[in-house]
This record gives C-alpha cells, sequence and structure tokens, in this order.
C-alpha cells in the first residue's frame, strides 16, 4: 500500500488546531512514516494553484478546520471535499461554529461598523469599508466576501468524521490518526473520542447531589479543589459536554466551558446544558427563581460558547 | 499592468496573499500585502462577563493564546481594580516566559528558519522542518521537539491545558505550582537556556559565517528605516509581561514612553478598502500613507523592535547576545528585517534564562495566589509583548461586570504597514524587467514578510478569518499575465 496522502487545511479558526497537531510530538515521526502531506500551510510551500491541479479524490485524509465566514473558505472547503476521499472535521470551530461562531449575534454590518468604525483607536474620517473588489491606481484588488453567518464544516460539506475540541487534546487526534494509519475506521458520522459521555465521567471531583441555590462567577470565589464545581454553583458545562479530553480545566481549578460539543445523541448543547442547570436550581419559589436565574448574565455566552452555528437557531434575527 | 499573485503565503499562522503590479517596462509598480479575513472579536465580545475574556480573546489565536489570555488577566487586574499577590504576577511571568522560549523556537526552525538553513532558493520540497531536520541532524531536531514539548508542559501544568490555558483571573490566576512540579519546570528551564545557547551558536555556523547570507541579511532590498516599539523595564531593559511602551525615532533616540492606559494618545489605527487587516500608526505623527521614515507614523513591534526599543536585556547571557548583535550589525539601531531572525533567538535566550530566575525564586510556590475584586469593575487597558509584537487590550464594563466596549490591538496588526513596505521594497529590488521571475526569487520576496512572524490568526481578528498565499503578476492594464505559487513536488 502506497503512503496515505494528507491534507490540513484552516478556515475561520485561530491556529490553535495546527499547534494541537503539532502536539503529537515525536509520534508526528510516526506519522510522517506512513503518510505524505500535501498541503499544509503553516508549514510547507504549496499554493492554492498546486491543490486546485490535483485530480479528485486524489488526497486520502483532509482534517479541514475552523468555521465557513467567508467565501473563500466555502469554496477550499468545496475544493478539499472534491479532491479527497475522507473529509475530517478537526476542531470546534469546522464542529460547531466554536467561539468566532458568537458573530452568529450580529452580522456583516453591525461587526464592520465595529471595527471599522466604533472602535477606539480607529481613525477612519473617509469612511472607508473594506470592498470584495477594489480599484487602486493600478488595478483590481480582490478580497473574499464576509458572509453575515458563520456556518459549519458540515452545513457546507458532507463531513464523514469530526474530532472535537478546541483545540482537540493530544490524546483525541491521536486515537483519530491512529484509526486511519490502521484502516480500522468506525461507522460514518462518528465523533471520535475515548469516552461519548460527559465530561463528568472524565472528572475527578467527588460528585454528589447536585442542589443549587445560587450561582457563582469564577472571579467571585475560589473553590473547593476536591467537590464538582457545578455542585459548588460554578457554572461548569462538564454536564452537557462530551467527554474524552480528560476534564482538564476542572483540575485546573475552572469550569468546562463545553468544547467538545454534546454529548452523544445530543442536537443542542446549549439546551442541554441549560435544561440540566434549570433542574439543579434548589427552590419552588418563582420569586427566589427568578433571582437566582438573574445571576447568569450571560446566557448565550455561557450555554452556547462553542456552538451558536450549530444550535437549533443557528443565529440571532438581526431587525 | 502585469500582476504577480502569491496565493496562498506560506509558513505563517493564518492567511494572507500577495498582489505585485508590474508597469509597462515590467519594472515593479507597486505591491499589496493583502489580509483576506476578519472574525468580528470586538463585535461579539460585548455582552460577554468580563472574566470569561481571558478565555474568549485567546480564541483570535491558537498560536500565541498565552499572550492574549495573559494581556486580557491584567486587563481584569485593572477593570476589577484588584492588585494580584506578588506570586501571582510570578506565576503568569513564568508561563509567560516558557510561552516565548516555544514560540520562538517554533518560529525559528519551522516557520522562518528554513528560509536561512536550508537556504532562499533551494527546493521548495526541502524548504521546511523536513528539510531542516535533514540539515541540522537528528540531534538538534529532537532538542527542538523537546524543547517545544516541554516548554508545553509548563504551559500545561500551570495554564491547564497546552493550547488555550484557563487559568488567568482577574487578581491571579486559578492554579500555582508545588514543590515537586517547581522541580520540574526548573530542570526544563535549565534544558532551555542550553538550548537558547545552541541555538546562536546554529545561527553563528549557518548563517554568520556565510558570507553569502550575511549580504543577503545587509542588502537594500531588506532594509527599512522606521520608528521600533516595544515594552521595557524601569531600567529600560526589554520585558515581555510588564513595563511601559517604549518608542525609538529611525535613529534610535526615544521618541515616547508611556503606560498601558495612555495607548489612545498614541496610537491609532487606519482602514484601507483592498484588505481587513487596519494600520496602526503613530497618532503624533500621522498617517502619511505606505512610507517609511521618520516623516511617516509607520513603526514596527517585532524582536528586532524591542531590541532597538530597548538599551539592553536583563539576564546576563542575552545581554552578551545583545551586544554581539549590534557589534556585529555595526550599531544602533538595526534597520535589516532579517535581523529580525537573529534578534529572536536573543529574544529566546532572555526568556530561558528568565524562565530560569522565577523557578528558583523561593516565593514561587506561595499558594496565595488570588485576591478576590471587591470593587465595582469599570475600564482597564492591559499590554505584555507578544512574540509578534505590542498586544494591547482595553475593556468597558457595565457595574456587573458585562462587557460594554472592547478594542484590540494585536501583535501582528502593529506591524501591517511596515510588512506592506517591506514586501514592496523586496519586489522593487529583486523583480527585474526582462528577467524570469523564479519561484526561488518569489520565495525571496516572501522573505520579506516571513521575519516579522506575522500572525493572521491575530490580524484578522476583528474579521473573517484566513492566510496562506499566491503572487500574481498583472500587465500595466490589471491583466494576469502570470500567476506565481510554490510548488511541492514530491
Amino acid at each position: 500500500m502506497g503512503k496515505l496522502k494528507v491534507a490540513l487545511y484552516w478556515a475561520a479558526s485561530c491556529g490553535g488546531c495546527e499547534i494541537a497537531q503539532l502536539m503529537i510530538g515525536e509520534k508526528l515521526l510516526k506519522l510522517v512514516e506512513v503518510a505524505d502531506i500535501v498541503f499544509w500551510p503553516v508549514a510547507i510551500d504549496v499554493k492554492y494553484k498546486d491543490v486546485e491541479a490535483m485530480p479528485a479524490k486524489s488526497i486520502d485524509v483532509c482534517l479541514f478546520n475552523g468555521g465557513i465566514r467567508n467565501s473563500e473558505q466555502e469554496h477550499m472547503a468545496k475544493m478539499l471535499r472534491e479532491k479527497s476521499k475522507v473529509m475530517i472535521s478537526y476542531g470546534a470551530c469546522a464542529h460547531e461554529g466554536g467561539v468566532p461562531g458568537l458573530a452568529n449575534l450580529h452580522n456583516r454590518e453591525r461587526i464592520f461598523q465595529t471595527v471599522y468604525f466604533d472602535t477606539v483607536s480607529t481613525d477612519n474620517k473617509d469612511k472607508v469599508v473594506p470592498q470584495p473588489k477594489c480599484q487602486v491606481p493600478e488595478g483590481e484588488l480582490n478580497i473574499p466576501v464576509f458572509y453575515d453567518s458563520v456556518q459549519t464544516l458540515h452545513h457546507t460539506v458532507d463531513v464523514d468524521y469530526t474530532i472535537p475540541g478546541c483545540p482537540p487534546e493530544e490524546r483525541t487526534t491521536w486515537l483519530a490518526l491512529e484509526a486511519l494509519i490502521t484502516g480500522k475506521l468506525p461507522p460514518k458520522g462518528t465523533v471520535i473520542t475515548h469516552n461519548a459521555k460527559a465530561v463528568c465521567d472524565d472528572c475527578a471531583r467527588r460528585k454528589g447531589e447536585k442542589r443549587v441555590r445560587a450561582f457563582y462567577r469564577t472571579w467571585q470565589k475560589v473553590p473547593e479543589p476536591e467537590t464538582c464545581l457545578l455542585e459548588q454553583g460554578f457554572l461548569c458545562a462538564g454536564i452537557a459536554t462530551r467527554g474524552g479530553c480528560g476534564a482538564p480545566c476542572p483540575a485546573a481549578n475552572m469550569p468546562c466551558t463545553g468544547c467538545y460539543g454534546p454529548v452523544e445523541g445530543v442536537t443542542d448543547q446549549g439546551a442541554h446544558f441549560l435544561g440540566a442547570v434549570a433542574s439543579i436550581i434548589d427552590s419552588k419559589d418563582p420569586d427566589e427563581i427568578k433571582k437566582i436565574v438573574d445571576t447568569i448574565p450571560d446566557p448565550v455566552g455561557t450555554f452556547y460558547r462553542y456552538s451558536l452555528p450549530d444550535s437549533l437557531l443557528r443565529r440571532a434575527r438581526i431587525k | 499592468m502585469n500582476k504577480i499573485t502569491i496565493d496562498p503565503i506560506t509558513r505563517l499562522e493564518g492567511h494572507a496573499k500577495i498582489e505585485i503590479f508590474l508597469d509597462d517596462k515590467g519594472e515593479v509598480a507597486n505591491s499589496y500585502f493583502q489580509v483576506p479575513e476578519l472574525r468580528g472579536f470586538e463585535r461579539f465580545c460585548e455582552g460577554r462577563l468580563a472574566e470569561d475574556m481571558p478565555q474568549i480573546t485567546q480564541r483570535i489565536c491558537g498560536v500565541c493564546p498565552e499572550a492574549h489570555h495573559i494581556a486580557s488577566a491584567k486587563t481584569l487586574d485593572a477593570v476589577f481594580h484588584v492588585d494580584p499577590p506578588s506570586v501571582a504576577k510570578k506565576l503568569r511571568e513564568l508561563f509567560y516566559s516558557a510561552f516565548f522560549v516555544t514560540d520562538h523556537t517554533t518560529h525559528f526552525y519551522i516557520l522562518g528558519g528554513p528560509d536561512f538553513v536550508i537556504g532562499p532558493e533551494a527546493p521548495v520540497a526541502e524548504r521546511n522542518i523536513i528539510g531542516v531536520i535533514g540539515k541540522v541532524g537528528m540531534e538538534l531536531a529532537g532538542a527542538v521537539i523537546r524543547t517545544r514539548m516541554r516548554n508545553h508542559r509548563i504551559i500545561h501544568l500551570l495554564g491547564g491545558r497546552a493550547v488555550h490555558p484557563v487559568f488567568g483571573l482577574p487578581g491571579g490566576v486559578s492554579k500555582g505550582l508545588n514543590e515537586e512540579e517547581r522541580k520540574e519546570v526548573e530542570e526544563i528551564a535549565r534544558d532551555a537556556v542550553e538550548f537558547g545557547k545552541l541555538s546562536l551558536k546554529v545561527f553563528d555556523d549557518i548563517v554568520l559565517k556565510n558570507k553569502a547570507y550575511v549580504d543577503l541579511i545587509l542588502s537594500d532590498a531588506y532594509t527599512q528605516k522606521t520608528y521600533y516599539m516595544g515594552l521595557v523595564d524601569d531600567k529600560n531593559r526589554t520585558n515581555f509581561y510588564d513595563g511601559k511602551v517604549r518608542v525609538v525615532d529611525p535613529d534610535g533616540k526615544e521618541f515616547a514612553k508611556f503606560s498601558a492606559q495612555d495607548y489612545l494618545d498614541h496610537v491609532a489605527e487606519h482602514v484601507e478598502p483592498w484588505t481587513y487587516i487596519k494600520f496602526p500608526f503613530l497618532k503624533k505623527i500621522g498617517w502619511k500613507g505606505f512610507i517609511p521614515g521618520r516623516e511617516s507614523g509607520i513603526y514596527q513591534c517585532t524582536p528586532l523592535s524591542r531590541l532597538n526599543a530597548a538599551n539592553g536585556m536583563a539576564t546576563p547571557l542575552a545581554q552578551e547576545a545583545y551586544e554581539k548583535f549590534y557589534s556585529t550589525l555595526g550599531g544602533k539601531p538595526v534597520h535589516h528585517t532579517l535581523a529580525t531572525h537573529w534578534a529572536r533567538l536573543v529574544e529566546l535566550m532572555y526568556a530561558a534564562e528568565r524562565l530560569l530566575e522565577l523557578a528558583r525564586d523561593p516565593e514561587i510556590t506561595n499558594p496565595n495566589f488570588r485576591t478576590i475584586p471587591t470593587a465595582v469593575p469599570t475600564e482597564g487597558v492591559g499590554v505584555v509583548e507578544a512574540p509578534r509584537g505590542t498586544l494591547f487590550h482595553h475593556y468597558l464594563t457595565d457595574e456587573k461586570g458585562i462587557i460594554k466596549k472592547a478594542n484590540l490591538i494585536v501583535a501582528t496588526v502593529n506591524n501591517a504597514a511596515a510588512i506592506n513596505i517591506s514586501v514592496n521594497k523586496a519586489a522593487k529590488g529583486l523583480i527585474k524587467a526582462g528577467q524570469p521571475v523564479t519561484e526561488g526569487l518569489l520565495n525571496k520576496i516572501e522573505m520579506a514578510w516571513r521575519p516579522y512572524d506575522p500572525c493572521f490568526g491575530c490580524a484578522t481578528h476583528s474579521l473573517p478569518g484566513q492566510a496562506p498565499m499566491e503572487v500574481v503578476i498583472r500587465d500595466h492594464h490589471g491583466k494576469v499575465v502570470d500567476r506565481f505559487s510554490q510548488h511541492l513536488k514530491r
């Protein structure tokens, strides 16, 4: 069997997925033994034209990270899908939109207004806004079209597998790569992790009955080191988040923020988290319940930190 | 007019493209370095909990999340009017030093280094980290991988995760070091110091002892005079975690020195219609277009700029390397963009030495690493030096600590205008009418931006997000006559 041809690409993401791929460390050398990397802009000098010239399905596996935020990313996703036998959605942004997906609370106009006009250091008396087509003295320049919404990769093209996380932990990346190398691939559509149950299943903190009368912000008190953070009133998303990461955030005394996405069988992670939180509020008095709920001032950022574009609503309606 | 496009540019973090226009004689008329994406962080940070900002803003850049995380935690100290305990500041700086070691290592050996270690016009298939391993040998390659992994281990130990850490809070950190962990950190730091020395020697052997490379560094195509910015301590020595922002003019004289909270008196951002990135400039001089020199408000903040903006380094081996740097290159300030790679190694040396100092600090295992804020949150600015330049975070909140406004001037963005000038100058110096435009020549044009180690993840925080690269050549009618991209042949 010839070497596997692998492509790695990034769309609307931060580069953390690339660093996560490098995190497999010495196992990289093992990967290079069995695979040729045919496209990876962060590390090798292959250009778009080279990819365009590749025959259909000539790439064995494409690891695609980042959401779809503009026309170029959509184009690259479609092109790489056509060239690749297996398309893997890598990381929270491709999987669910990720943190940049919070931009779906706004639209292009509002974002441009803030970035190019309202930010305090911007000096834009001439009211200039970047244009997809722009005439400069020497000719025309083009940049991609910025869309109103962030879309996930699976909303844009057919995806075979998902590796979740922001970014995926090293063990998760390797679990998937090993499956690829050995050819022992799970059924199409699988979200590849060590644990399809909740992060709580990975978490070493002691769990008891969850009854909460007040929620705390992380800056308001120092958590007790041994017990479940949610029981202490911190909004830990572990209860509604797929495990397999090893629960590193609660181990560092900070709540899980949900980056591995929903647990198996759940579509809307935020609704699941919200439901779980509602069920542990220890009161039957509507006024008291309202007071307790008011201690959650940013529900979207808390419950849908990574998953707004993949939620049932997908985006805010802008009047 | 003919146009050359390099798309995507490669060996960087993020997405960008270069367009070069040729006039009717075939000479370069102008070049544009375009950033094709934006994500809009400043907008969607509005409404978020202030204490979530270290974790949200680091998603601007997964290559330097530590920089955003720490800048944001410092901004929260200011917003919540809380002074973290001394050990908390030291833990943040220790974490940050480990980050500088791994990040500068990544750039020198994986992103920028291949141009020197392998050669600017070497076959494309070799001009990458694998080629570097072939040239420098498995032993050094192993040290590169080990240094990266082990310093990420420190980041993991303190930050909770190796990428996108979670420990930053207003008033301190969520996690400290116990004695066993401290010993491990000290051992990693000792190795990092050795690795720093080794890397300076590698530069000496491969670059400085090769006259062709030295001539390339000193050549006019890669020389440009601008203002230089960098964070300094109370003795005007380079500091990454804290201090004042110092700006020197093209002659190396102090032009400004200011605290983070005064940044709006000194820096503003210009907008162009052909790219999503904004162009910061020195407000007191003003935006004069894409021109270098004293009359233009364009500045750089890179390892080279930080050395130019400082009077020295705070640790002995780095100071020694700093002195050699300037004595070899003819005194301060140095205007040779390619010397930035060397300056990066001087900083790597400093980061490693500072890491070791902090690992040996008797206070570092003190478990009192958090002060709970009690004041009503309002507004604050925080600054750090990211590997790619000075990084400003500025938040305004309501009385509950909900973000009302956020402003971010991100490391790479500071250099956006300087990168444009550098690329244009290299293109004009290297492309000659009637001579073939080869892939190696185009890579030499890319070498004009690579020293800045631009991170377009960072650059595009405000918009849709991407940056590999292509060069398009157009004739004087704007028609595309050629398009170049680098090919990996197998």
